[in-house]
């Protein structure tokens, strides 16, 4: 498949949407096998294993996360939350057809409620995407939030 | 006349029974801060966070605001954060370095490193003052003790209560067994803390550390799933670390019944007495060679055999020495608690071991946890529903003995309350210790 700038802008779009609307197993298909999803701890993170991350997940803890959101005891999805993504338009920082690999920029706005308390995170998304079977994949998302370091209360859906 | 408080506190336990007043009310909460956290030792943080001289790192110990600094002799000092001219917090950023001088932002007071007073700008102002004789010219005030443990830098801000001995007891072999895990016998902060908000009294998360009838239940739905995830995929071969870490939760009654509990003096105890949720990771290559080489293949054997689960310092740490882990259960009001938890490098051990510690800290304990998740949501039901009036009392009676609290240590069954009961039987002493009309320490 030929990658355009506009196919990675909607890709990026597509997969907010795709939490925001609770269709987290197309949500899944989205990433490689291989994929990691990151959210940093700190501000300006460089290391990824072997300092604390709020996320670092594979696909095993991903469908994990997926599967346990519907469960029968899952406790703390009684009611479930919602999530609302606010994306600035994907900026494309660079396309390299050669190593299959796209990166894009995306400033967000992101709220989760659940009951009557609602939480409003701010930051950045960081995809790295690539092409599989025709399509786009993400082999990496990084998130990082303007307040990485604060005290939070519970995230339970994806930023 | 007799002091209202003693009773207040005296009323708020009977046998097997606590009053929900424990968790909810705000004098209650009130008095602990004035006494318990004051009364007991307070772990401040690790010598690592300040490697170097007039570094600093600003932090709470109960509602005090606290200044944990590296002098220019490499002594660590403890001091209040607060400029003794006006009240203003020297030091408002949580880590740095001093330089010379702690140096006021509001009228520039310096200080040096170990809070006493450098200068004040426009000294004649003072003069004929007796300003010498104020409290002010001591400069920041220090805190009643400190103690250095291995590193670990622990405050009593009252005179009343124990020793830091007598206070921790031997208790302090879960702490020496976690340092102890490096070959040179040392750790290092790694990175911040994980710092996670909620809405309960502190007790309960503290209550929560030693409670071995909950993971099954309420951690089904996420430790319960990638038990199942794990069984659809085979179930066979190397199990991931991620699988490694979480899949023991789902784990029997029978066996957090055999893991046992041991209580020790003032509040303090630990899980895992004879095996623990921590006891079948895979070895990290090398890491025995290793310790076998720094401490003998006896001793060796001895420090890696240990695989205590939760250890809690009473009132409000929890360390998980297989894990090199250490949580700060910090109470903000009767209706909420902050919670820091920590990791360490074990000095010069494999890079894997830090990073399953670095695992263990996200999957289990941040606010993006499942784990976390499932706790957080029983706690909060649990703080909503001790508003009720119909009953009043919380159940803390699960495998009573007699006799429990008249020896100053004791193992039990696994899935005993009794390090509950330990924890309040402490609570109460603590409590009472600096009240006029209390019981005497």
């Amino acid at each position: 498949m030929k990658v355009t700038m506009q196919a990675l802008v909607d890709f990026v779009y597509l997969e907010a949407r795709l939490i925001d609307e609770r269709r987290f197993p197309e949500w899944l298909d989205m990433f490689t096998e291989d994929a990691i999803y990151w959210m940093p701890l700190e501000w300006d993170q460089v290391e990824e294993k072997l300092t604390t991350s709020l996320l670092y997940e594979d696909k095993l803890l991903l469908r994990t996360r997926v599967e346990r959101l519907e469960g029968a005891r899952t406790f703390s999805q009684k009611p479930q939350s919602r999530c609302q993504h606010l994306l600035q338009m994907p900026q494309v920082d660079s396309m390299d057809s050669a190593a299959n690999a796209y990166q894009t920029w995306t400033a967000f706005h992101y709220a989760e409620t659940r009951f009557d308390e609602q939480q409003i995170l701010a930051g950045w998304a960081r995809h790295t995407l690539c092409v599989e079977n025709d399509g786009l994949r993400i082999r990496k998302k990084r998130v990082d939030l303007v307040n990485c370091d604060a005290p939070f209360r519970n995230i339970q859906l994806f930023v | 006349m007799q002091n209202p408080a003693v009773n207040r506190i005296k009323n708020l336990q009977r046998p097997g029974e606590v009053h929900r007043d424990a968790y909810v009310a705000q004098d209650v909460f009130d008095l602990e801060m004035k006494h318990l956290f004051r009364n007991a030792w307070a772990y401040v943080g690790h010598a690592s966070q300040i490697p170097n001289r007039s570094d600093y790192y600003a932090t709470t110990v109960a509602d005090q605001p606290i200044l944990m600094v590296r002098h220019k002799d490499d002594t660590i000092h403890v001091m209040y954060n607060r400029c003794p001219h006006k009240g203003t917090q020297v030091v408002i950023d949580t880590k740095g370095n001093a330089g010379k001088f702690f140096r006021c932002p509001y009228h520039a007071w310096s200080f040096r490193t170990d809070g006493s007073l450098a200068s004040v700008p426009l000294k004649r102002g003072y003069d004929n003052t007796d300003f010498e004789k104020s409290c002010a010219a001591k400069g920041m005030t220090s805190v009643a003790h400190i103690k250095n443990y291995r590193d670990f830098i622990f405050v009593k801000l009252n005179d009343a209560g124990p020793d830091f001995e007598s206070f921790f007891g031997d208790s302090l072999s879960s702490l020496d067994n976690m340092i102890d895990r490096s070959p040179v016998g040392r750790l290092q902060v790694v990175g911040a803390p994980l710092r996670y908000l909620h809405h309960c009294n502190w007790k309960m998360l503290v209550e929560n550390q030693t409670d071995t009838c909950h993971p099954m239940v309420a951690h089904e739905s996420s430790a319960g799933t990638v038990k199942d995830i794990w069984e659809k995929e085979g179930g066979d071969g190397p199990r991931p670390m991620a699988v490694e870490v979480i899949l023991p939760f789902m784990s029997s009654y029978e066996f957090f019944e055999g893991m046992g509990i041991r209580t020790w003096d003032n509040g303090h105890g630990h899980t895992g007495v004879h095996h623990s949720i921590h006891s079948d990771y895979s070895v990290a290559p090398g890491y025995e060679e290793q310790m076998q080489a720094a401490y003998g293949a006896e001793k060796a054997a001895a420090i890696l055999g240990e695989n205590r689960h939760n250890t809690i310092y009473f009132p409000n740490m929890m360390i998980k020495g297989p894990i090199q882990s250490l949580r700060l259960f910090k109470p903000i009001a009767a209706d909420k608690t902050l919670v820091e938890s920590w990791i360490f490098r074990l000095v010069d051990a494999p890079d894997i071991l830090l990073e399953r510690t670095a695992m263990y800290n996200r999957i289990i304990n941040a606010p993006t946890s499942i784990v976390g998740h499932d706790d957080l949501e029983m706690y909060e039901r649990a703080q909503s529903g001790l508003s009720s009036d119909g009953m009043q009392w919380v159940n803390v009676q699960r495998l009573y003995e007699d006799g429990e609290g008249t020896t100053p240590e004791a193992t039990y069954n696994g899935t005993t309350e009794a390090q509950m009961r330990n924890q309040f039987r402490a609570w109460e002493k603590f409590m009472l210790m600096s009240m006029d009309g209390g019981v005497a320490p």
